[in-house]
């Protein structure tokens, strides 16, 4: 815990440049922090370390805790990995309705259950990607229509092509998706991911469902965070009687299986609330689950924090409690409090994709992952129709993501460690 | 010891009393008092009540009163073991819940037991060998296991078990045994289907298991007593498993008391997937039939079946640690 806090300490100092002198540095310097900790300038090795001599440990000696951090996280390559993957998941995000190619509400019974195309690339050994049509018959014995390929009707592939209307970002009107089929409509035409029982396009419905289920998880974490922060924040600044009902409290509600409790808060919504406010509504409820977690890891800094010296000696100067704890305190476990909060959505993506699964979350005509998983609930169809087992990926993966992630900055919160 | 022992059986006891207003609370919620929808329920199967009943009904669960009356009145009937009626099933809440609850712990209890049994030596062997080709194979099956759902994992086992054995290989039972009295039979079906649910439910806390016994025991092996032991010639086994696990295990016994909650919680989905005969099933069916005294009998059994879990667990990690005993 000591040397987690970069005190300023005479017996352990050997280079100690102003402040001022290092100022340039910490602005200029070549590699942008991720993760930016204003904390006190720490310019001394960690205990046990050799004095400085080489060019090597000079850069360590006067860089900010910021670049420190950095260092460490780059050197952490499956956070780094995971870094990747979020930064991509939330441009999916945001270009949602461009990296579709066929209105996610589009169905038609016709076209139910359609298998994935499988997307050719060459034609006559030059990059020509297209597809083959897929053409739709009567099963006699069955009374089923069978979707197969057509090899000799070639769909060329064409990009940042035309199709249906949306407004990037909810503001700028545009009709430009990535993908696009030349000449034909994409909703009959191209089905990268099959389609749903509907017949709506499997691809484009993950990619709204990315959206939803991306954003809810955020909002969701902030509301924790917020709560976390609050009530651990009081609980380990103020102690007493205080932190004796929030322990308990979180206590409580640790030691009793949530899931149960969370599905009779979502039940209770009232059936006639439009998607917006189911929305918000499952997203308080998911926030519910995940503060105890956050408030935890708020609570130990605070309790490790409150007795040191530099605290002392700003409530002796006369600083306002606000001023001792969001100008001294926060700064110095702000990248574990990322941290915590990084680690935290996951669960948070999982609750809202176990509840919408369930039927008690999102309802459509919202689009999530677990919106699109209900339709997998059964053996029998997801045997037949694999496909729609695919919006299980970008869970699995986003969660992964989000856990190499969390693990790096949760390394590198403490680069004197 | 005995103060620890009264503070955590206090602890318990307050924690069933929250567990309680919480389900009433559930029970509560839906608009309209559960007489409403208990009339509105018996007319949609074509049956009804008369206005003498109804009022009847009111004054026998004191829906006129004040709220807290209400839940004097709730918690006087459950505490003489009247569950109140599931109205779905115009049968009492105790005879619908069933073997259930029993089975969902059961469930629950045997994926805990299998994630002790498979995360201590994989988390012993990836200390003792850390960084080897096996250690970076269990981080990454941890990883994994952490990573799926326990409900998704469920839908993929269920669906190769489908595709490649041709098999249902959900429920508990065997169709013959299902509705059939316990027999020693039945009780040997129900081992034989027990393994797959236990180890989609207990994957994500096994990792999780297995990441916090690696770190202990790694920490553990670094200390000088441990170099003393092996210059002092102990054999590789007697330096490992002498001290260091058994300091290493204390931390790791006192995630146990959260991995009970955990694992029922989970349980409630699982279920659903799998289609085991626990309170899963039921407790979804009575919240979209908003029949909420099935709903929030179940929730507060649940609850109380699960402190009781954590508390004995807790005893039982004071039986094993001498210094809980000792210090408080």
């Amino acid at each position: 815990m000591a040397d987690t806090v970069p005190i300023y300490d005479p017996t352990k100092a050997t280079v100690t440049p102003s402040p001022a002198a290092l100022a340039p540095e910490a602005t200029s310097g070549p590699t942008a922090p991720a993760v930016s900790a204003p904390g006190p300038l720490a310019q001394f090795p960690a205990p046990g370390e050799p004095l400085l001599t080489s060019d090597a440990e000079e850069r360590v000696a006067v860089a900010t805790q910021a670049q420190l951090m950095w260092r460490r996280f780059r050197k952490h390559r499956l956070a780094m990995i995971g870094a990747g993957a979020v930064i991509a998941f939330y441009l999916v995000v945001a270009l949602a309705d461009f990296l579709s190619y066929a209105d996610p509400e589009a169905s038609d019974a016709q076209r139910g259950l359609i298998a994935p195309q499988r997307v050719q690339f060459f034609l006559d050994g030059r990059f020509s990607p297209h597809v083959y049509a897929m053409v739709g018959e009567r099963d006699p014995a069955t009374f089923k229509r069978v979707y197969t390929e057509d090899p000799t009707q070639i769909i060329p592939l064409t990009f940042f092509a035309p199709g249906f209307d949306y407004k990037l970002f909810g503001v700028i009107p545009a009709d430009m998706h990535l993908i696009g089929v030349e000449g034909v409509n994409p909703e009959e035409t191209l089905f990268l991911m099959g389609t749903d029982l509907e017949g709506r396009d499997m691809w484009s419905r993950v990619m709204y469902a990315t959206r939803t289920s991306l954003t809810i998880g955020l909002v969701a974490v902030v509301v924790s965070l917020v709560l976390g922060v609050i009530l651990g924040g009081i609980s380990g600044f103020y102690g007493g009687f205080a932190d004796t009902v929030i322990q308990r409290t979180i206590e409580i509600l640790r030691s009793v299986p949530t899931i149960p409790l969370w599905m009779g808060l979502a039940a209770a919504m009232p059936k006639t609330w439009t998607v917006t406010q189911v929305y918000f509504a499952i997203t308080i409820i998911i926030s519910l689950i995940g503060w105890t977690e956050l408030a935890r890891v708020v609570r130990g800094r605070f309790l490790s924090l409150r007795e040191e010296d530099f605290v002392t000696a700003a409530d002796l100067v006369g600083a306002r409690q606000s001023r001792i704890i969001f100008v001294h305190m926060v700064p110095l476990f702000l990248s574990h409090i990322i941290a915590a909060t990084t680690l935290a959505l996951p669960a948070m993506i999982i609750s809202e994709t176990a509840l919408s699964f369930l039927g008690l979350g999102l309802r459509p005509p919202a689009i999530s992952w677990g919106v699109l998983l209900q339709q997998a609930q059964n053996v029998q169809t997801v045997a037949l129709s694999p496909w729609l087992l695919l919006p299980a990926l970008p869970v699995i993966l986003v969660i992964l993501a989000f856990n190499f992630l969390g693990d790096g900055l949760r390394d590198a919160a403490d680069p004197y460690a | 010891m005995l103060s620890y022992l009264i503070r955590r059986i206090l602890l318990a006891l307050f924690t069933c009393w929250a567990i309680s207003v919480l389900a009433f609370v559930i029970i509560q919620l839906p608009p309209g008092d559960f007489v409403d929808a208990y009339i509105s329920n018996l007319s949609a199967s074509g049956s009804g009540i008369s206005l003498d009943q109804a009022q009847q009904l009111r004054a026998e669960y004191a829906l006129d009163e004040p709220i807290w009356v209400q839940y004097a009145r709730w918690m006087r009937l459950i505490l003489r073991g009247d569950l109140g009626m599931a109205m779905e099933w115009q049968r009492p809440v105790t005879e619908v819940i069933g073997d259930r609850l029993w089975l969902t712990m059961v469930v629950s209890i045997a994926a805990v037991v299998l994630t002790w049994l498979v995360a201590l030596p994989i988390g012993i062997y990836s200390a003792v060998r850390p960084y080897s080709p096996l250690d970076y194979l269990f981080t990454l099956l941890g990883f994994l296991g952490l990573a799926v759902p326990s409900f998704l994992l469920g839908l993929l086992v269920l669906y190769f078990g489908f595709v490649y054995f041709n098999a249902n290989i959900g429920g508990l039972f065997s169709p013959q045994y299902a509705d059939a009295p316990w027999t020693g039979a039945k009780l040997l079906d129900l081992l034989r289907h027990l393994p797959v649910p236990a180890v989609i439910l207990g994957i994500a806390s096994m990792a999780q298991a297995i990441r916090i016994m690696r770190a202990n025991l790694l920490d553990e092996l670094r200390k000088p007593y441990v170099v003393t032991a092996r210059a002092k010639g102990l054999s590789e086994w007697r330096a490992i498993w002498k001290y260091p696990v058994r300091v290493a295990l204390n931390p790791f016994a006192s995630t146990i008391g959260y991995t009970l909650p955990y694992v029922v919680s989970g349980s409630i989905i699982v279920s659903l997937v799998l289609g085991l005969p626990t309170v899963g099933p039921l407790l979804l069916r009575s919240l979209i039939a908003q029949d909420m005294f099935l709903a929030g009998a179940i929730v507060l059994l649940l609850g109380i079946m699960t402190v009781i879990g954590t508390l004995l667990s807790d005893l039982l990690l004071m039986w094993i640690d001498p210094r809980i005993r000792v210090d408080d």
